[in-house]
């Protein structure tokens, strides 16, 4: 915390808020159908994408996954062209060929989600290959989930990875729950971070409610692969919550047990980091206002970018199948 | 492996559309290797990759010596993991390099179909325009010495079937320096299928770098009774039953896609315009694959050029055997072809 200055602190935090409050606003205009795409909410996360991306230039490269919101506007995404795909707009970062979990801004080295589970992972990797080969100094960075640490392309891609000391930080955040399985129905051995060890990539457990833990702890794998040292891997652990997909989790109390779901409500990401900050004398309540009130704008200007703006071109159906 | 040599030298076939046109004549191997030679060398965004890029027979030849010359950063040995170095030349490729990307057989690109057909093909349209995959992938079609069910597949019958692809399919050492040159140069995801039969056979192939445009066929042998089109190492068995024919009063005109998607329609459809009859013979199997295809096509576009119905030469839908006496039963050849361009004909 200390380490930490108080604009990075403001910063996070921001970033954190932003996240939220775009995802709440999805949330509730959802039901106006208008977004015509299935949504995966990372309320609960939020902590996890901002901690990262806060220690990542504007060059390096972040890959993603169907919940990929909260990366995107970590990464610094257009938010106008992220709620444009979501109304699956001409305008939209994918104008509108992607929906919702196919966000892309390579202007700020968001380069793409795949919604095939792991998917992503040994594109990010070959990214990582590609600035080992062209000297570019950047880092990458793939985030993904716990059930996508049961595919063995993870295991493949930390492999080659090692083998060829790559400048990438493999990111698990493990919300525990694939759909409606727990990872106890799903995983031998629960503890994620133990696995990259049999790679000799260094790994560790990370509180993802705690955005001052992810911040240091991500900073660290950033630095050492920026400085050439290799692969890192970080098990950043948060709630999921809402439902798989969808507003809200109308079938929560079919499949998660409420003591467990009252304990993590307990550790709600963005309060703790609030209360942190006033605590601290970093924030004040108008401060916390005003960075509200600044989100709040630009997501009502966003909405309404989206919401005005054109559908694609019925005659452009075939346009893009290739490059 | 003695048994490659003794098979594929038995199978010569001593056929180049380039007849006397030069004495400069290559295998396919050679061919693809001094293009891969020269694509390093004027590009540095290109890299070779494979398991076995760097053995000491150089992927039967292709490779040999890249990895001496360019360094082991460029062309490297690689895990068999072969849906993640799949992702990885997808991620390498979208963020600015040209990988090609080598394997033995196409049976183990059923590893890698996630991010092929998931990922690469899908990522420009996914992605509105925003990127671009330029990813090369080699495989080389086995055929023989018990080879069988797992090590003999072609497989481009399910590439074909995917948007977002280009599928490569070159029968001469000619085609395959212009068409792999075109392929890394394209800019999309391309899988580019050779046949082992094919690796004796010499052309003739110019010194310099050239490109084939993916998409355009050939005619390969000029005749007015019937058109076989005919796929990869099957040009050849079409080659020699047009011979063949030709003794028995058949002038068969044989169509070489060279690739398969984009398919050349237009090319199959004016020669069944002038022949009126069509055979296709592939290396794959006839359900749902590509010569079921471009008879389709041809029904849809040409029916009212077609004096018969269109016949196929293709697998039988088994898996290919182990034995060599299956071996024989399973695979058509030339025989085939002229047996039915002789039902078509005498209709």
């Amino acid at each position: 915390m200390n380490a930490i200055s108080k604009d990075v602190s403001i910063e996070l935090y921001n970033i954190m808020m932003r996240i939220r409050l775009v995802e709440l606003k999805i949330e509730e205009l959802y039901a106006q159908d208008e977004m015509r795409t299935p949504i995966h909410l990372c309320v609960g996360q939020e902590a996890i994408a901002a901690g990262v991306c806060a220690n990542l230039n504007k060059a390096d490269y972040v890959f993603s996954n169907h919940r990929g919101h909260g990366h995107y506007i970590a990464k610094g995404g257009d938010l106008r062209a992220m709620v444009a795909e979501l109304y699956c707009k001409e305008t939209g970062c994918s104008r509108g060929r992607g929906g919702s979990m196919h966000l892309i801004d390579t202007s700020v080295g968001f380069m793409g989600c795949s919604s095939i589970v792991g998917g992503s992972i040994p594109i990010a990797t070959g990214a990582a290959l590609n600035s080992l080969l062209c000297k570019d100094g950047r880092v990458s960075v793939v985030f993904f989930g716990d059930a996508a640490s049961e595919e063995g392309v993870l295991f493949e891609s930390m492999n080659f990875a090692a083998l060829k000391n790559l400048p990438i930080v493999y990111i698990c955040e493990n919300n525990f729950y694939s759909v409606c399985s727990h990872q106890t129905a799903r995983q031998a051995n629960c503890d994620i971070s133990m696995r990259p060890k049999a790679f000799d990539i260094s790994s560790c457990k990370v509180d993802g409610s705690e955005v001052m833990e992810v911040y240091a702890e991500s900073k660290k794998a950033i630095d050492k692969a920026r400085s050439g040292k290799g692969p890192s891997f970080l098990e950043c652990r948060a709630y999921r919550w809402r439902g798989h997909v969808g507003p809200g989790d109308p079938q929560k109390d079919s499949y998660r047990e409420q003591k467990e779901w009252v304990e993590w409500m307990k550790k709600d990401p963005l309060k703790k980091f609030e209360d942190s900050l006033t605590k601290s004398d970093i924030l004040d309540d108008a401060c916390i206002k005003n960075i509200r009130c600044k989100i709040d704008e630009d997501i009502s200007e966003a909405f309404e970018f989206a919401k005005n703006s054109p559908l694609p071109d019925r005659r452009e159906l075939e346009k893009y199948l290739y490059g | 492996m003695p048994w490659t040599k003794f098979i594929i030298e038995k199978q010569e076939p001593g056929y180049d559309e380039h007849a006397g046109g030069s004495d400069r004549k290559l295998t396919v191997p050679e061919a693809i290797r001094e293009t891969l030679d020269r694509a390093l060398a004027i590009d540095k965004q290109v890299f070779v990759m494979g398991q076995g890029v760097d053995d000491p027979s150089g992927m039967f030849g292709m490779t040999l010596g890249l990895q001496e010359k360019y360094g082991k950063e460029r062309v490297f040995d690689t895990p068999l993991s072969e849906n993640a170095l799949t992702g990885i030349g997808v991620g390498a490729a979208l963020t600015g390099s040209k990988p090609v990307y080598f394997h033995n057989r196409p049976d183990f690109l059923l590893l890698a179909m996630d991010q092929i057909v998931n990922h690469a093909a899908k990522y420009s349209y996914m992605f509105g325009g925003r990127v671009r995959i330029p990813l090369v992938i080699v495989a080389i079609i086995g055929r023989g010495w018990g080879s069988a069910a797992q090590h003999s597949q072609s497989l481009h019958g399910l590439f074909m079937h995917i948007p977002g692809l280009r599928l490569v399919m070159p029968s001469t050492a000619y085609d395959a320096k212009g068409l792999l040159a075109a392929s890394i140069a394209d800019g999309n995801p391309v899988i580019f299928i050779e046949h082992r039969w094919l690796f004796k056979h010499r052309s003739y192939v110019p010194e310099e770098l050239y490109t084939i445009p993916l998409g355009k066929g050939l005619v390969r042998r000029k005749g007015k009774d019937v058109t076989i089109v005919g796929i990869s190492y099957m040009v050849i068995e079409a080659l020699r039953a047009a011979e063949e024919l030709k003794g028995e009063g058949f002038d068969a005109e044989i169509i070489d896609p060279r690739t398969l998607r984009p398919l050349d329609e237009e090319i199959i459809l004016e020669s069944v315009k002038k022949t009126g009859h069509l055979v296709i013979a592939d290396t794959d199997w006839k359900t749902g694959g590509a010569a079921s295809e471009i008879a389709s096509m041809v029904a849809q576009k040409g029916f009212k050029y077609l004096k018969a119905p269109v016949k196929i030469v293709a697998w039988p839908d088994v898996p290919v055997p182990g034995s060599y006496v299956l071996e024989e039963a399973f695979y058509p050849g030339k025989d085939d072809i002229i047996r039915l361009v002789k039902d078509l004909v005498n209709i």
